[in-house]
């Protein structure tokens, strides 16, 4: 399968990245060979055969629904590139 | 090498118990020999040598613990796994300031068994590549031939245990990031089963295949690392609430391969494996069979798929997990921009470097309306076909032996430019991390046309390390070893 440099444009967009002209010009290249390559897995019937998407039986585990306060708000703050104290600080968005 | 880095991790803990080393003098050799290699080889991106030697002074003074199996050895760490308060940068820019505010469970089961961090390892960024060609900080090399990669993504942690800085270090695998590259170096490398070791504190990269393990000089220094590192963790939904053995005591319960079937999967020895790298790795079998294993081939018809099925899976795992690098709760941001959709935009794409911000799309792709079907789910239907392939293998064989990599390390940049290329390396690894069971890295020899590392991959069900372990144990025995790597004298 061919992937376009609409489609490449358009899969950035959806990734939150922004490209330089060139670099989707590469990516669309890339992309459709290693896509071309993926496509191989089409020669196979996989009809009926359950997904596997984890190899660990015990995903869903619960626990006592019990409030836990395992970090200071300080410390998880202290990586924010703009806070103030209390909050995250984002760019405006209204 | 000094005398004291050339020695295994256990005898220097042995020599520290019993006080016959002080753990100043071992910690000193090691940033001797760091300060001697590291130009070379790019394996840290971190280290800490005021705060080692000042916890060595402490621990002389206060003396061994017999409670703690790694007292006073110093280790390194992959730089995907937390260390709390110190850098954790993923081997990206866009974590170039982050210091987590809690410590990877692996890490404080490490620093509480006694060892003695010196410092993080370089690698791929988050763990995606082949080389750590992928860091953004530095290119690290193979000891053994300096214009050679180190293999990846845990090329740091490899290339620096085989140069003697430590006596350890710890990688994680997601595809072969802990195999491929001890075979590079020529030491030991072992990806234990999903589950077997806490993933809290390790950066996500691909959810269900992530798993950190030991690289080390032997067999033995593994166990003694899994040992200490292996577990259940209310932390970690996926680690396992079931009883670790003593994987160091079962190494003593065989002395040779008696009663074991070895499997070899017929696709792995036949496809495009280099000339040498074929020869080390039968001669690693004819010693396997002399030792009394019973030599037996086996069938995994599904093994052509595996890198397709791998590369779709890590990738939308890969594009979901690193959804979170937006520039709002750590790492860089940009902030010339005012609006919140182009300050995420601006962010991720100056942060994250080019083979991140691929996979990150070609995971969006595959994720995303109308192909779901085609290459995701597709994928994890070959993915259950795999681990059946690995099941079935294993009702007429207890191990598997297979070779590591079709050739020994390349060239740095001979594949840098060619993504998929890159990934196509990745042929006789990448399908264990799909199925979750273990496998160890051993190296059995030099390429007789290059003169580099060859390691191969035992294999085992899931929660088999002890049988990986003890026929590792068992070849490395029978081998002469690799003696030290040339590109350092």
């Amino acid at each position: 399968m061919k992937i376009t440099r609409e489609q490449v444009a358009r899969i950035a967009d959806l990734a939150r990245l922004e490209l330089k002209e060139e670099k989707i010009e590469k990516f669309a290249l890339q992309f459709s060979q290693i896509i071309g390559y993926m496509d191989k897995m089409n020669s196979l019937d996989t009809t009926g055969v359950e997904p596997l998407y984890s190899p660990s039986d015990n995903t869903s585990v619960m626990r006592e629904d019990v409030a836990g306060n395992n970090f200071r708000r300080e410390d998880l703050l202290s990586n924010a590139p703009v806070q103030d104290g209390q909050y995250f600080i984002v760019p405006k968005i209204l | 090498m000094n005398d004291i880095v050339e020695k295994s991790l256990l005898e220097t803990s042995r020599s520290l118990r019993e006080r016959q080393v002080k753990v100043i003098e071992v910690v000193e050799a090691c940033l001797d020999r760091i300060e001697k290699t590291e130009p070379k080889i790019n394996a840290l991106l971190h280290l800490d040598r005021e705060s080692c030697l000042a916890r060595a002074q402490e621990m002389d003074r206060s003396g061994p613990d017999p409670e703690k199996p790694l007292w006073g050895v110093p280790i390194t760490i992959k730089d995907v796994l937390c260390t709390k308060d110190s850098p954790t940068t993923c081997g990206s820019k866009i974590l170039e300031n982050f210091r987590p505010c809690y410590e990877a469970t692996l890490v404080k089961k490490l620093k509480d068994a006694g060892a003695i961090i010196l410092g993080k390892n370089n690698m791929d960024e988050f763990a995606m590549g082949s080389s750590t060609e992928n860091s953004a900080y530095k290119i690290a090399r193979n000891p053994w031939n300096l214009d050679h990669v180190p293999g990846g993504s845990s090329g740091g942690s490899a290339a620096g245990v085989a140069a003697g800085q430590c006596f350890a270090s710890i990688g994680t695998d997601t595809g072969g990031s802990i195999r491929q590259p001890a075979s590079f170096c020529g030491i030991t490398g072992l990806k234990p089963t999903y589950g077997r070791v806490s993933r809290f504190g390790l950066v996500a990269f691909g959810s269900s295949l992530d798993q950190a393990g030991p690289m080390t000089r032997s067999a033995a220094d593994c166990a003694l690392i899994l040992n200490v590192i292996s577990g259940h963790d209310p932390d970690d939904s996926t680690s396992v609430p079931r009883l670790v053995p003593d994987f160091l005591a079962a190494l003593a319960e065989r002395k040779d391969l008696k009663g074991l079937r070895i499997g070899l999967p017929r696709q792995y020895w036949e496809e495009g494996i280099s000339p040498e790298t074929m020869e080390c790795c039968q001669s690693a079998v004819n010693l396997a069979r002399d030792a009394g294993a019973d030599i037996v081939e086996v069938d995994m018809p599904h093994a052509q798929f595996g890198i397709a099925a791998y590369y779709i899976i890590c990738m939308a795992e890969a594009s979901s997990n690193l959804a979170r690098y937006d520039g709002v709760k750590y790492g860089f941001r940009d902030k010339s921009r005012a609006d919140l959709l182009e300050m995420y935009r601006e962010t991720r794409s100056q942060g994250l470097g080019e083979e991140v911000q691929r996979r990150i799309m070609m995971g969006t792709f595959v994720l995303s309306t109308g192909y779901y079907d085609a290459y995701y789910k597709k994928a994890a239907q070959i993915r259950r076909l795999i681990q059946q392939d690995y099941v079935q293998a294993f009702e007429s064989c207890d191990l598997v032996l297979a070779p590591v990599t079709p050739s020994t390390a390349f060239k740095i940049g001979e594949n840098i430019d060619d993504p998929l290329q890159m990934y196509l390396t990745d042929i006789f690894t990448t399908s264990l991390n799909l199925a979750g069971m273990p496998g160890m890295t051993v190296p059995v020899g030099l390429g007789k046309d290059t003169g580099l590392p060859v390691g191969i991959q035992l294999i085992a069900p899931a929660f088999e390390e002890a049988l990986v372990l003890q026929a590792g144990q068992v070849l490395e025995n029978a081998l002469p070893g690799l003696g030290t790597p040339k590109g350092l004298s």
